[in-house]
């Protein structure tokens, strides 16, 4: 509950950062060069005196927005190639499957980042290529549910009064994937932000003059020593963000009523 | 005869399997825009007439087909082509990266097992131990290693001065001491994560094995729940841990090319960023697939040795 809280407060700050924000977004502030934190400046100042607690708020839309559409893609991707594979079974089941084994014997980073490098995306691409590598867990607990919600009774009614598959897919089985989704969805956003920040972190995730979480390390790691604030707010941040993400999945899927 | 048979099925599943991976490999690298050679047609100095020279000496003006069947042929047979950046062998450039990350990954998997059996361990038992591992858990699953990595660099090296920031030795070339020193950080960073994992794994396996039957028969003759959870359910559920570990490779190798960049450990993670950083496609090609030939072949003998090591997994089909 504590985590949910964190979360609905780092959006709310993040999409009213425009207005809560002390400073603007690139405002340049050459006689406070990288200031330590102090009242004016909480989260200190970079390089060119940008006020870096207005830079974290700023970079929170953009690793926010990241952590969760990449993981609408990565489980709307698991459920649809999930259910395809435990309700058609057969040879369709059999080279679903071989795909999604292959998808995750290859180190996830090191796949998005060769991806990365070679597509040189934009934000909304870099999404999808986060979303794309992500729905194989879902893909494979979604199947099995299937499998198993196949095997009921209601699923053999409605299809003896003359349902056509897509109907009874839609109505009967996939509401009872819902729950186990709910739980992928919030682990696939902690997993969203921390794939795009290590992305940004290398250099081919968000490029600059835009801020994400993962960019503005990548900026401060050369400067760890000097200006350490730099790099410890965007990554406590990213910390903190995951945290909330990864408590509140393993709440739900503690909950009885998420089927255990 | 039975684990032979059961050897070679699962090896005729492997098969298809690194065909896939090899595909999506290769139409990952030639999904470039220009391809490949993309990086020279931004540089002035590389006339077009030498680009043209460049695709045909390295077959990339065949069909993609037979690009395809030609650099799998190369690939299986050990010859990985030459890198972009220096020339030299790809092969030779990958194996002499081997030992520093066969010794990073081996002491921080070594650690994370020993860390993970005893917080797994306690944390079935105590209900206190359980509470504070399930929250650090989280946490360790939670934190960005990069930052970890930077933070723990900052406190130890920077700040306190304790040890050595980066690197596999001092530049003097010191000794035992010195490289131990060396090594403290990254496995430190690579281990926190595994172990946060494993041993929510562990703890969870032995608590399934308190349930059975044969821990309540030794309770009933009046064996100790410790003795029980040491000699009868830690048995049991260790090896179902150990595939746990070695199905975890591909995320080790992920975790290698973070933590060996941050601390400029000179194994192949830290080739594959600086392969990444000059788009050296040949190297980057060649990691992917070694990486992914790794995570195969572990899961695969993974899952022979527990279909030898445990009758029950026989009768499954």
């Amino acid at each position: 509950m504590v985590a949910g809280g964190i979360l609905v407060v780092l959006v709310l700050l993040a999409a009213l950062a425009p207005v809560i924000s002390p400073f603007a977004f690139d405002a340049l502030d050459l006689s406070h060069r990288r200031a330590a934190p102090s009242v004016s400046h909480w989260f200190g100042t970079d390089e060119l005196g940008r006020d870096l607690f207005t830079r974290v708020l700023f970079g929170a839309r953009v690793s926010l927005a990241v952590g969760f559409v990449s993981a609408a893609v990565s489980v709307l991707l698991g459920v649809a190639i999930g259910a395809t594979a435990g309700w058609t079974g057969r040879w369709m089941d059999a080279v679903l499957m071989r795909v999604t084994d292959a998808m995750l014997a290859v180190p996830r980073l090191p796949l998005l980042m060769i991806a990365a490098a070679v597509l040189a995306p934009n934000v909304a691409v870099l999404v999808l290529l986060v979303g794309a590598a992500g729905w194989m867990e879902t893909a494979r607990v979604v199947r099995a549910e299937v499998q198993s919600i196949k095997a009921n009774d209601f699923v053999t009614a409605a299809r003896a009064v003359g349902a056509a598959s897509p109907r009874v897919v839609v109505r009967h089985v996939l509401p009872g994937v819902l729950p186990t989704a709910a739980v992928a969805t919030t682990l696939a956003v902690g997993r969203g932000i921390l794939l795009e920040s290590a992305l940004s972190f290398f250099g081919v995730g968000v490029q600059p003059p835009a801020a994400s979480w993962g960019n503005m390390l990548y900026q401060a790691q050369t400067t760890m020593t000097s200006e350490p604030w730099l790099g410890i707010f965007p990554g406590a941040l990213i910390f903190l963000t995951v945290l909330c993400c990864n408590t509140l999945g393993t709440t739900l899927a503690e909950r009885p009523a998420a089927g255990g | 005869m039975v684990e032979m048979r059961f050897a070679v099925r699962r090896l005729a599943q492997a098969v298809p399997l690194l065909l896939i991976i090899s595909l999506l490999v290769f139409g990952l690298i030639h999904a470039a825009p220009g391809g490949p050679l993309s990086l020279y047609l931004d540089n002035p100095n590389v006339r077009p007439e030498d680009i043209a020279r460049l695709r045909r000496a390295m077959g990339l003006d065949q069909p993609l087909g037979a690009q395809y069947m030609a650099w799998l042929a190369a690939f299986v047979r050990g010859d990985w082509g030459y890198s972009y950046a220096d020339g030299r062998p790809v092969a030779d450039r990958m194996l002499e990266r081997v030992p520093a990350t066969l010794q990073l990954v081996g002491i921080s998997t070594v650690l994370a097992v020993i860390v993970s059996i005893v917080v797994g361990v306690g944390a079935a038992l105590r209900r206190g131990v359980d509470r504070t591992a399930s929250v650090l858990a989280v946490a360790g699953l939670s934190i960005p290693v990069f930052w970890l990595g930077l933070v723990l660099q900052l406190l130890f090296s920077n700040t306190l001065g304790w040890l050595p920031s980066s690197g596999r030795a001092s530049f003097a070339g010191g000794g035992l001491a010195d490289r131990l020193a060396h090594l403290v950080l990254p496995v430190t960073v690579l281990a926190v994560a595994h172990a946060a994992g494993w041993s929510r794994y562990l703890r969870g396996s032995v608590r399934l094995a308190l349930a059975q039957p044969f821990a309540n028969a030794a309770r009933a003759r009046g064996v100790t729940e410790s003795r029980i959870v040491l000699r009868h359910a830690l048995r049991h559920a260790l090896l179902p841990f150990a595939t746990v570990v070695l199905l975890d490779a591909s995320v080790m190798a992920s975790g290698a090319v973070v933590t060996e960049s941050v601390f400029a450990w000179p194994g192949l993670g830290s080739l594959f960023t600086e392969a990444l950083a000059k788009r050296d496609y040949t190297v980057l090609m060649a990691f992917l697939m070694c990486a992914s030939v790794a995570v195969v072949t572990l899961s695969f003998l993974a899952d022979v040795a527990v279909h030898a090591l445990d009758p029950r997994t026989r009768n499954e089909p």
